[in-house]
């Protein structure tokens, strides 16, 4: 089957892109236009926000309302954004540095109001654009530049930290899985709230390279060896799980969206504040009494 | 809940915080994005009152960054934006501070400075953030800073920081204190026909959309702004960028960029400026003071018989202004409640054609006019 043309959805002018050769990045942004592509959004109508890193340069190569913020604090311009312009789909792109540690804090606190961002991570499990320092989901004893001997930090896994924090729809899956990516940006995108999806993504360069990954179709060789769908994951013992990870839809509960809260009490607030005539009439009555 | 009187003056009993909320909705602002910090509190609970009633939105973020985060983002979405905070808090505004001075993006600025350095003295009066004002961010940029020295003018500059913001596409600091955001005074409020407000400057009708530049501007002029969502769509970032708002290292793009973002300021200087002298004839000393210790630094200064100079605008300096006054007078005395970071300023400007000295205080308290009035006495003016 023929892949639709998605041109439309890209700063050409602005291409060679600086990712580097084996960058799964590209698969990661393609994948996000093919859902918005599916959807059939208007581009005037949706607002990309980034971070700092490789993965948020994504938003300057994309055709829509591009915002290219601070390290670790897309997510609060998003907010505002958001509440500004409720009719705008606001979509983040972040790197798994930007987005779970310096911006850890904005991270749970936007999926705790629910407030409808849909969050795209790349998630490559290292700092890229620093030179390969070790990230908040840089598995243990890996190797990194900032961790020569082996990483002793624990990683989080995103999606139940965000799943703890009050997000409405998470799912996971890999630059190997690419369409399946564009699924769940649809579903993500079509959640009214906070939705986050934790795309495992590769960096041969720095990651692979430190780590003795020959090159970038081995790391998606990993992904593919690696991933197991959520039927499966239910399924596997502890030991099983062993170096093994759950891609697929993690979680999906609808609950009240912040700006849709924020929009029902503006319209209680000036409701109150206009006497109804009925009011009014009494008032009259009681004066001339 | 409307505004105060569309067409007749409305006397009201205010704290200064309250006045800069009354200002700010009477500006167009409406949206609040904060966190709750003394002594700037008042100013957070005023907006998640009010705005809601006149359909403007109020966000209580999970840190300071992220207010100011906040604020720019729903100004990029067209939306006249606030944020107020206090010594720590501005701290860790900076780094948006710089965001929206390179990026361009209107915002206001409330703090109202208390004691530090650091946690210092949260509920008691200081001046020392005048420096920070101007330079806390990194980078060489410019700063357009006010400082009220009176409930009425937490209500004028709140008007005043919106319209050089959204004119001049800057971010604008308020630099008000813990005596002036407390303290409470009769003002008039002038009816809202009144008022002078600005709006930033959109781009033309005939711009075309697909080959919108949103960052082309002569040398000396802030780029006309588009609101995100209007059919323009465009990048803009943190980073060096050309016309067209995106990223470039080269060195002309970036001498251009940041020597415009200067030149913009200074080409509105007459605008900025906010600087009152008063000299009586034959007099050989002056007193120059800002925010609330201006108040007693001006009785002192009549009980002792010299002139004055009150700053409602800090920075950019008024460097001709007080050029001209030193040439004038023997001794400028400069009040503030720090350990004389304006004095600085002034000695700089001065440049030792008067003799400039310093009454300072880092008590936490504001300063007396006796001992203000003691030290001119004791120096022979």
């Amino acid at each position: 089957m023929a892949l639709r043309d998605i041109s439309k959805y890209l700063r050409l002018d602005k291409f060679p892109h600086i990712w580097c050769p084996g960058c799964g990045n590209g698969i990661v942004m393609q994948s996000v236009l093919r859902g918005i592509d599916k959807l059939g959004l208007d581009q005037n109508k949706v607002a990309v926000i980034s971070g700092i890193g490789c993965s948020s340069r994504a938003a300057g190569y994309l055709d829509f309302n591009t915002l290219h913020t601070t390290h670790g604090r897309a997510l609060t311009f998003a907010t505002g954004i958001k509440m500004a312009k409720p009719e705008l789909t606001v979509i983040v792109l972040t790197g798994d540095g930007d987005c779970s540690a310096i911006g850890g804090n904005h991270l749970i606190h936007a999926a705790r109001r629910n407030i409808d961002l849909n969050v795209v991570v790349f998630n490559n499990s290292i700092y890229g654009m620093t030179g390969g320092q070790f990230s908040p989901t840089t598995p243990l004893n890996d190797i990194a530049a900032t961790a020569p001997f082996g990483n002793l930090d624990p990683p989080f896994d995103l999606c139940e930290l965000t799943k703890a924090a009050g997000a409405t729809y998470i799912a996971r899956s890999t630059t190997y899985h690419a369409t399946q990516i564009s699924n769940f940006v649809i579903k993500a995108i079509q959640n009214k709230g906070f939705s986050f999806l934790d795309i495992i993504t590769q960096c041969p360069v720095y990651y692979g390279r430190m780590n003795k990954i020959k090159d970038a179709v081995d790391m998606l060789k990993e992904q593919r060896d690696n991933a197991r769908n959520i039927k499966q994951w239910s399924i596997l013992s502890d030991e099983e799980k062993q170096g093994k990870f759950v891609i697929g839809e993690l979680h999906n509960q609808p609950r009240p969206e912040y700006t849709e809260s924020y929009q029902s009490l503006i319209e209680r607030h000036i409701e109150k504040r206009q006497p109804s005539p009925k009011s009014e009439e009494r008032e009259t009555k009681s004066r001339e009494e | 809940m409307s505004l105060f009187g569309t067409t007749n003056t409305t006397t009201r009993f205010l704290q200064g915080n309250e006045a800069c909320v009354e200002g700010a909705l009477a500006a167009g602002c409406r949206f609040f994005g904060g966190y709750p910090i003394t002594p700037s509190t008042e100013i957070a609970e005023g907006m998640a009152k009010r705005l809601p009633g006149l359909g403007g939105k109020f966000i209580q973020m999970e840190d300071e960054i992220a207010g100011l985060g906040a604020v720019i983002g729903a100004s990029l979405a067209g939306v006249k934006s606030l944020t107020a905070t206090s010594g720590p808090g501005f701290s860790l505004k900076q780094e948006h501070i710089g965001f929206a001075a390179m990026a361009e993006v209107p915002c206001v600025i409330i703090n109202v400075q208390r004691g530090g350095p650091s946690t210092g003295l949260p509920t008691l009066p200081a001046q020392g953030d005048v420096m920070q004002a101007r330079w806390g961010t990194h980078g060489d940029h410019p700063s357009i800073v006010l400082a009220p020295t009176s409930v009425k003018e937490c209500f004028d500059l709140t008007i005043k920081a919106f319209n050089l913001s959204e004119k001049l596409r800057t971010p604008v600091i308020l630099l008000s204190d813990e005596v002036i955001a407390h303290m409470r005074e009769k003002i008039e409020l002038p009816p809202t026909s009144a008022l002078k407000i600005i709006d930033r400057k959109k781009p033309g009708f005939f711009v075309n959309k697909k080959n919108y530049k949103p960052y082309a501007a002569k040398d000396n002029e802030p780029p006309t702004m588009a609101n995100y969502g209007e059919g323009f769509r465009f990048n803009v970032t943190g980073l060096i960028h050309d016309e067209t708002g995106f990223p470039s290292s080269s060195p002309e793009i970036t001498e251009k960029l940041i020597y415009r973002l200067h030149k913009k300021i200074e080409a509105a200087y007459k605008d900025i400026r906010g600087s009152e002298i008063t000299l009586p004839q034959n007099c050989r000393a002056v007193i120059l003071s800002y925010g609330s210790t201006f108040r007693t630094a001006k009785r002192a200064a009549l009980d002792a018989n010299i002139g004055y100079v009150k700053l409602t605008t800090i920075w950019p300096f008024p460097e001709q202004e007080i050029r001209e006054l030193a040439r004038k007078v023997d001794i400028i005395f400069v009040a503030e409640m720090n350990l004389g970071q304006l004095r600085l300023e002034v000695e700089r400007v001065a440049g030792g054609l008067a003799k400039v000295i310093g009454i300072n205080s880092v008590n936490g308290q504001l300063m007396k006019p006796r001992a203000i009035f003691e030290e001119i006495k004791s120096h022979g003016a």
